[in-house]
């Protein structure tokens, strides 16, 4: 507890989201529209599990703990439905700037605005899971007094930071798979988020839940860099850090205007 | 609050301005050239009055509020200039005012947080008369809709007579008010500020460090706002005051009234700039008559507009910012208090630099600031403040209403871009935040406190 856990904690959680939102979106204007746009959606998502919730408590009157699988469920699902919702209006907001610029390109391309909307989707996940704890953890007390895991805020900070990185993997496959129209696309993402949030009903036992899911992030992340068309001989010509040859040269003289003979 | 799009100072300025964010067919409009300007003056609304707590009395100096939030959107696009870098300018728009608006709600929930004394309960102001402390829920309500009657009849009020001070030209009126505002808000209520500050983190300071920080603050300040100053300068200090006022506003209005009066001033801030006879309406096309801009002062600018129309000479150069200077006279009368002073204090005095404009690109570029009223940041930092104070101890809340308002901020741009008149920048943010503060706090609250306890992940 105290100043250490809750900057140590945070680190953990948003050390990769930071550092993805200050060098790739933070310079962009569009692509912080397309953040806060992304977090607007799945706090709508939120809303609606939380309102389905609220209503099966109340219509069920037993207690909390049994609805929750399903309350779970339902809200997987319903972010996904969101994340659909966001593509839909992504592509169509693409089209809008599209047909605003002068040479038809959009200034950001479906690709980023996958990447984007589910880094936001990640963020504002991560962010409403773990900002109350760490607001707890700056304070006095004992963790697990009762009983509990001691280790429970460096394992939900882990938990968040694993959220966020596949949240954002989720995104660019998602919008890939609506982007082709395939079905084990999307399936494959709805089903690897219910198996995280499932994965998450185990706790405390952390080693079947985060090590299953910091492994599912790994495959996530490679499926989601192959989809966004990343492949082993990018990243080593990345990393050889050669200069590729232009393949076009512009000849600045052809468009000169003939001299006058 | 309004939000509009600004037009450039000259009618002489050679390029014609196009919307932004239309379709590349659409083609240049020059007459927007001419009364755009005006549109900006009629931000300034209501000011609201603040007389910093029940212990000062009844220090409604006329306390109307402006609800200024004008934000006037200039894209104005060169003849050869793309539509792409147009729309750019429009995001490049929608950021510049995420970020003053995202630090003043930062400083509020920030101070709202750490200091005690704007969460404690101290009395009222006398425009909100009727108290909340009463047994039954109906009388409760009652109260708070009687409180939230009170309250928009007098914003109502001083909105009428600042436009009528205008339309009968009372510009020294108008200036000697602001700065009496702006000096209480400078002044005072730092003072105040700083004072529960320093209780709170138990630092001691001495009267004589103490006056000269303050003195040198409120000085800087007065001549940032009213006259000229480095425009990032200006920019924060609108940002403080306007935090300032927000904080003023959380400590003083009973719960239940401060939602209901948030709602009441966004439909307040729709009707008075879209109805023809709306009051700010009626600002903004008498200064559109007269060719000048409006209140240049309580709006934030977040770039220069003074360099627009400067292809010119130095006299040409001067004219705007006489009249602008002259306007903002305008809009500072309608302030009651100094706390409504501080709300309209516009930038527009101080990005007076000389700069040497060569091209006509470079003007655009400088040109292209956009404007919101302080209202409007006020309200915003009220909501969100409220939600932080007011949730339970809720992150999620604040940061819930903290995305509505930024959404609602974003949609109220993009429909300034489509329908290139003054907005009101109130009513979407704010039914948005509402929406969203309510739902999260008694619906989503229990539901993620569920969640954590049991350490699941959704």
């Amino acid at each position: 507890m105290g100043a250490a856990v809750f900057w140590g904690c945070s680190a953990i959680a948003f050390g990769p989201a930071a550092a993805l939102v200050l060098l790739t979106v933070a310079a962009e204007p569009l692509r912080v529209i397309v953040l806060v746009a992304g977090a607007f959606f799945w706090l709508l998502s939120l809303l609606a599990a939380s309102l389905l919730w609220f209503v099966w408590a109340q219509l069920s009157g037993r207690e909390d703990a049994a609805l929750l699988p399903l309350g779970a469920a339902a809200a997987v699902l319903l972010q996904e439905l969101c994340r659909f919702a966001c593509f839909k209006v992504l592509k169509k907001a693409d089209e809008g700037l599209a047909t605003l610029s002068e040479d038809g390109q959009s200034p950001i391309s479906v690709r980023q605005m996958a990447y984007v909307s589910g880094l936001s989707f990640g963020i504002i996940s991560g962010v409403f899971s773990i900002s109350n704890i760490l607001a707890d953890s700056a304070g006095p007390g004992t963790v697990g007094i009762h009983g509990d895991s001691p280790y429970y805020f460096i394992t939900s900070a882990f938990l968040t930071m694993a959220l966020v990185l596949l949240h954002t993997f989720w995104g660019i496959i998602f919008f890939d798979a609506c982007e082709r129209r395939r079905a084990g696309g999307l399936g494959l993402v709805v089903g690897s988020h219910l198996l995280t949030s499932g994965l998450t009903f185990l706790n405390p036992w952390y080693e079947a839940s985060l090590g299953p899911i910091f492994i599912l992030t790994l495959c996530t992340g490679l499926w989601a860099f192959g989809t966004a068309g990343g492949s082993f001989h990018n990243v080593l010509k990345c990393l050889s850090c050669k200069q590729e040859p232009e393949g076009q040269v512009m000849l600045y003289s052809a468009l000169q205007v003939p001299p006058e003979e | 609050m309004i939000m509009f799009m600004n037009n450039s100072d000259s009618e002489e300025e050679p390029c014609n301005e196009r919307t932004s964010l239309m379709s590349a067919e659409s083609p240049p409009v020059p007459s927007y050239q001419d009364g755009l300007e005006a549109l900006e003056a009629g931000e300034a609304q209501a000011h609201r009055r603040r007389a910093a707590g029940g212990s000062r009395g009844p220090n409604n100096i006329a306390g109307g509020e402006t609800s200024g939030s004008g934000v006037p959107v200039r894209e104005r696009a060169l003849e050869n200039e793309e539509e792409e870098l147009t729309l750019k300018y429009g995001a490049k728009h929608v950021i510049m005012l995420f970020v003053p608006v995202t630090l003043c709600m930062i400083v509020v929930v920030a101070t709202i947080k750490s200091v005690r004394f704007y969460t404690e309960k101290n009395g009222q102001l006398i425009y909100t008369p009727f108290s909340e402390d009463t047994p039954s829920v109906g009388q409760r309500l009652l109260n708070s809709v009687l409180n939230t009657i009170v309250m928009i009849s007098v914003i109502i009020v001083m909105t009428v007579f600042l436009v009528l001070l205008y339309k009968y030209r009372c510009y020294k009126f108008i200036h000697g008010w602001l700065i009496l505002s702006s000096l209480m808000l400078l002044f005072l209520f730092t003072y105040i500020y700083l004072g529960e500050v320093l209780k709170t983190y138990n630092v001691a300071m001495d009267y004589p460090t103490l006056f000269i920080v303050i003195w040198n603050f409120g000085a800087v300040g007065m001549i940032c706002i009213h006259w000229k100053g480095p425009l990032q300068l200006q920019q924060a200090y609108l940002i403080m005051i306007s935090a300032l006022m927000a904080l003023v506003f959380i400590k003083y209005l009973p719960e239940w009234s401060a939602w209901v009066i948030l709602g009441a001033i966004s439909i307040y801030d729709l009707m008075a700039v879209l109805c023809p006879k709306g009051p700010l309406r009626m600002l903004v096309e008498t200064a559109q008559e007269r060719n000048e801009p409006i209140f240049p002062a309580l709006i934030y600018s977040s770039a220069m507009m003074w360099t627009v129309g400067m292809a010119k000479p130095d006299t040409a150069a001067r004219g705007p910012s006489q009249q602008t200077w002259d306007a903002a006279e305008d809009g500072r009368e309608h302030l009651r208090s100094p706390s409504h002073a501080e709300s309209q204090m516009s930038e527009t005095r101080s990005p007076v630099p000389t700069r040497p404009v060569t091209s006509l690109e470079e003007l655009e570029e400088e040109e292209r600031g956009v404007k919101l009223g302080l209202g409007d940041f006020i309200f915003y930092s009220v909501l969100v403040g409220k939600a932080a104070a007011t949730a339970s101890g809720d992150w999620n809340t604040t940061l819930a209403c903290f995305v509505a308002i930024l959404i609602g901020l974003c949609l109220t741009l993009l429909l300034l871009a489509v329908f290139k008149k003054a907005l009101p920048a109130l009513p979407i943010s704010i039914t948005f935040g509402l929406i969203f503060y309510f739902s999260t706090d008694n619906l989503v609250r229990p539901f993620m406190d569920t969640l954590a306890s049991h350490q699941l992940y959704i």
